[in-house]
């Protein structure tokens, strides 16, 4: 039980950081210029950064960002590449091969290349963030999600559905998707951990959210100036991210056996088992 | 069987290739804001503007400008960078070597890491063993490589002064890099060869190998291990990918003079030209490391190439 309520916390923990950042007595910008780069004190437990802010306060403000982007990407992408799967596997035809080309191309991309592209190209701020990690992360869903389809969309239930005359819509949101929202809702919570490093990443690359804004990407690339004066910097959100990312990855991997999700190795052609 | 086996993979490969370029070209061209604009600012002067974009040809219709771009790209032509005025083709081929010398190296220290670490966990299932190694396992794919990277950094150039900071001169400066990108894909080696070896491990062909008497470490490594590697080496053409972008991040925090980093610096001196060609090289490079991967576990393995899975 612990490696459930644990993470769990965590989590909810964060979540709820990032909901209250707004309404807390919070000075993530107010600059104290005696205490650049001092480090822990019993007052300020994670010290100042290099222009003299509150890193605690900064780490608060940074989950906000985090979550935020966490919640919009996942959330984005797994209603449009579930569906997207669901359908093209249930309609089949052009539609699905196109899909299945559509796919393959998106999944030449390692990792999070094409983010990174993309929010260079488009520019910083939050809301490029979130469309440049969606357009990446989509895919996965969709891929599970038309595997899924396919592998229940001869049973019997449905072949009923579709013989009282049940329009095609209402079999995939009715017949279907409920049936396969398992493997999603583990795929969701590894994603959200991968996307939750995504957005840490772009940040810290400079892609991300802009100054003064804090994102715990950012505060990381900052620290990295000042490792040997100032460490706390890059520790600090270092190990919320690593808290968060950990807890995530710990929680998806519960799911995935309580939910009795046969481990879907991550192979994307079909001519290897 | 292996001759058509190579040019159905071949042919798929090259149509996902196809994919990509028009991708990578749509995007950037597509992507709201103006390139120009990006590039000179926007208090610059219309007729400077004008000049930039004829310079570049975006004054062209999109279908002309695609042509065009197909047109240089089949004659390996990758166009020229806005910032160095220099053949991109040339930047490509400076900075692969340190690429291609950091992703080996990676691969090297993720499986000495990964390959231990997974039978100790296998062999031991359910024990303390197990729970530990796994655990360290999902502390390494919980690490992301640009805290990671720092980190060692902190301890291994800062506190104990073993390595330099940064850059790439010889093969002190070589080894936080690849830690930092070896790692994370240790971290999800480690599991899949786990799992991949707890599943041979009840083998009739195991018991029968214990069965005459060979020692456990014969029987683990010569008739466990082979088998188990073998599903890991698909899975590890995938994870080359995780290793590719991996290095655009552990480049950056290095100051390590490949590819990925020229990605990043690229992008931050608008220098559109270079990024759509790094990214395209770098597709392309994942593209042919996984048919290669595919090629060799059809090599290894008759049943794949024939045709009859087991």
């Amino acid at each position: 039980m612990i490696r459930f309520w644990v993470p769990l916390g965590v989590i909810l923990l964060w979540a709820l950081i990032a909901l209250l950042a707004p309404v807390l007595p919070l000075s993530p910008n107010a600059i104290d210029l005696p205490h650049i780069l001092t480090s822990g004190s019993p007052d300020e437990w994670f010290g100042y950064d290099d222009l003299g802010r509150p890193v605690f306060d900064r780490l608060l403000v940074g989950a906000r960002t985090s979550f935020l982007v966490a919640v919009a990407v996942v959330g984005i992408s797994l209603v449009v590449g579930s569906l997207l799967g669901a359908v093209g596997a249930y309609v089949g035809g052009w539609i699905d091969l196109g899909l299945v080309r559509v796919i393959d191309v998106f999944l030449a991309f390692p990792g999070i290349l094409l983010a990174i592209a993309l929010a260079g190209v488009m520019g910083p701020g939050i809301d490029n963030v979130v469309m440049a990690l969606s357009v990446v992360s989509w895919v996965g869903y969709a891929r599970l999600a038309r595997a899924q389809v396919l592998s229940i969309k001869e049973r019997d239930h449905v072949h009923a559905a579709v013989a009282v005359g049940t329009p095609p819509p209402q079999i995939i949101a009715r017949h279907l998707l409920p049936l396969i929202s398992a493997p999603l809702i583990v795929e969701a919570s590894f994603g959200m951990a991968s996307v939750v490093i995504g957005e840490a990443g772009l940040s810290f690359l400079g892609l991300g959210v802009q100054p003064p804004a804090a994102s715990w990407g950012s505060m990381i690339r900052d620290g990295a100036r000042y490792m040997l004066v100032a460490p706390h910097m890059v520790v600090a959100p270092g190990m919320a991210l690593m808290g968060v990312v950990l807890a995530m990855n710990v929680l998806g991997d519960r799911l995935r056996d309580w939910l009795d999700v046969k481990h879907q190795p991550r192979t994307r052609r079909s001519g290897i088992p | 069987m292996f001759v058509p086996f190579l040019i159905a993979r071949g042919l798929a490969a090259f149509a996902v290739v196809l994919g990509v370029v028009c991708l990578v070209f749509f995007l950037i061209h597509l992507v709201p804001g103006d390139p120009v604009e990006v590039m000179l600012g926007e208090a610059a002067h219309p007729a400077d503007k004008i000049a930039l974009q004829q310079a570049l040809g975006l004054d062209q219709p999109l279908h002309v400008q695609f042509g065009r771009y197909m047109a240089s790209l089949s004659r390996f032509d990758l166009g020229t960078s806005l910032y160095s005025k220099r053949p991109i083709r040339d930047l490509l081929l400076e900075r692969l070597p340190a690429t291609v010398e950091l992703g080996v190296t990676a691969l090297l220290v993720a499986l000495l890491l990964a390959i231990p670490l997974g039978i100790l966990a296998a062999v031991n299932k359910g024990t303390a063993w197990d729970t530990g190694a796994m655990g360290i396992a999902l502390f390494g794919a919980s690490i992301p490589n640009f805290w990671m990277g720092p980190m060692l950094i902190l301890a291994g150039a800062l506190w104990l002064g073993w390595f330099p900071v940064s850059g790439r001169n010889g093969v002190a400066s070589l080894i936080l890099p690849a830690l930092t990108l070896g790692t994370a894909l240790a971290a999800i080696l480690s599991r899949m060869i786990r799992s991949t070896l707890l599943e041979v491990l009840n083998e009739d062909f195991m018991r029968t190998a214990r069965g005459k008497g060979l020692p456990d470490r014969i029987v683990i490594v010569r008739h466990g291990l082979r088998n188990a590697l073998l599903p890991v080496l698909t899975l590890l053409g995938l994870q080359l990918g995780a290793l590719l972008s991996g290095a655009v991040i552990t480049e950056t925090v290095f100051s390590w003079p490949g590819i990925g980093s020229l990605v990043v610096e690229a992008i931050h001196r608008r220098d559109y030209p270079v990024v759509q060609a790094t990214v395209l090289c770098i597709s392309v490079s994942y593209v042919a490391l996984n048919v290669l991967t595919d090629l060799a576990y059809a090599w290894i393995d008759p049943r794949v190439r024939l045709g009859s899975r087991p």
